[in-house]
């Protein structure tokens, strides 16, 4: 991965992708090393997002980097009206890489074409989030021993649901069997689901939460929000059916985990924390790794 | 409309779309004489338009900029008052500058960023443009030159 940006999951291969994995996977085992001395690491959040931008600055500073930045683009110069532009070409002048969320789809590609040093997209817009789709896939192999051949449901909003279409397109590679579990105006838009067919693989698509329960391996938890509904009413109609509590995962499979890309707000309640198959908080925690590993080998130092 | 000794005609251009041509092609700033027709009797499509331009000559990247409005239109080469080639115009791989993506939120109707296109045909065969940059997909009806 030297010198190379990480814009989208869709420029990774299978064998691109297990490679990262493997390497967060001895990031884990040795998550504190000092072999980003003397890196300097601009982290540029012109959207406000603590959690990715925590788990990427401890990432960072666990290996001995530096880190310069912003946390939102109130705080920076896009306030006096700088370009995009304007901001990476500055900002490639004075660190080794640059970490940047945008609000703006596609943000991310172009500040990759304009930087003279490499970028890793943290979110651009309703876009990407690959870091995001790598941490799941790690969580998801980890957890089960394996990517292939697993049933996985995806449940909640699957229509504007950014980790879920990335995910979705990444397992794709992986033989996994699909369970989407939305009310009907939320289902997974057809552009994704042309991917699955492409594939060869298998979807199913469920109203009903209860129905995937006994077959799934990954629950992978997302939040509806009110504000997808044009109409309140259909948003009161549905939004207790997809809340997972502890008790509905009472014959579910033993290895089953639940997965949520955070923050949560009422769509897992917390009854279901101390249940062995809430994975959500541990899967946070490898989002370190994996971006400690991103971050290494882009640099050409792992 | 007079025959030209030298350059190129386009013939069987959709009427509809000879302004658009024009403009794609930048015709509209060229300092070559330009002749254009529109509303002219076609046998194979009823009415058509033509645009004939001296002493210039396209090379097929460029000719092919034209496929997403005028699909059916033919490149005729002139030299000497003779027909030298005839050409259809083919739709491209990628599109690059002449489309707006359909995007509001894309970074290229944010800031001075060139468009760049991948064409692909989906499942109902229907033409679509996949952005390089949101990538997110325009369908030929949404189709807008810039």
């Amino acid at each position: 991965m030297k010198n190379r940006s990480l814009v989208s999951i869709n420029d990774f291969t299978k064998e691109e992708i297990i490679k990262i994995l493997d390497l967060a996977e001895s990031f884990e085992k040795n998550p504190r090393q000092n072999i980003l001395n003397g890196k300097v690491i601009a982290s540029l959040f012109f959207e406000p997002s603590t959690r990715t931008r925590l788990s990427f600055e401890s990432a960072v500073q666990q290996l001995g980097g530096s880190i310069i930045g912003f946390a939102s683009a109130a705080t920076s110069s896009v306030q006096k009206g700088e370009t995009l532009k304007d901001t990476i070409l500055t900002v490639s002048n004075y660190s080794d890489l640059i970490v940047m969320r945008h609000h703006v789809d596609g943000s991310a590609r172009y500040a990759s074409e304009v930087a003279s040093v490499p970028i890793i997209n943290a979110g651009d817009g309703a876009n990407q989030h690959p870091t995001q789709c790598l941490l799941d896939l790690y969580s998801i192999r980890k957890t089960q021993g394996t990517l292939d051949n697993l049933d996985i449901a995806f449940v909640g909003d699957l229509k504007y649901g950014r980790t879920v279409h990335s995910l979705t397109i990444a397992l794709t590679m992986f033989n996994t069997r699909f369970h989407l579990v939305s009310p009907p105006e939320l289902k997974l838009p057809s552009a994704v689901k042309r991917h699955i067919k492409e594939a060869n693989l298998q979807y199913e698509q469920y109203t009903d939460f209860m129905d995937v329960m006994p077959k799934c391996d990954i629950i992978y938890m997302t939040r509806i929000q009110r504000e997808r509904f044009p109409d309140p009413l259909d948003y009161e109609k549905v939004k207790n059916a997809y809340i997972l509590q502890n008790q509905m995962l009472t014959g579910s499979k033993d290895k089953l985990k639940v997965l949520h890309p955070l923050p949560r707000v009422n769509e897992i309640t917390t009854d279901v924390d101390s249940n062995p198959k809430a994975y959500y908080f541990e899967q946070a925690l490898n989002g370190v790794y994996v971006r400690q590993a991103l971050v290494a080998s882009i640099l050409g130092l792992a | 409309m007079s025959a030209i000794e030298n350059g190129t005609v386009i013939d069987h251009i959709p009427a509809e779309s000879v302004f658009q041509v024009i403009r794609i092609l930048g015709l509209d700033k060229t300092d070559k004489q330009v002749y254009f027709g529109i509303n002219l009797e076609s046998k194979k499509f009823g009415t058509k338009g033509i645009i004939k331009i001296s002493e210039k000559y396209f090379e097929n990247v460029e000719v092919n900029k034209i496929a997403l409005v005028a699909p059916s239109a033919t490149m005729i080469e002139i030299r000497d008052f003779e027909v030298v080639s005839k050409n259809n115009v083919k739709i491209p791989e990628t599109i690059e500058k002449i489309v707006k993506c359909f995007n509001p939120n894309c970074i290229t109707n944010h800031e001075q960023v060139e468009t760049k296109f991948r064409v692909f045909y989906d499942e109902n065969n229907d033409l679509k443009l996949a952005c390089r940059y949101c990538e997110k997909n325009t369908s030929r009806a949404n189709v807008v030159f810039l």
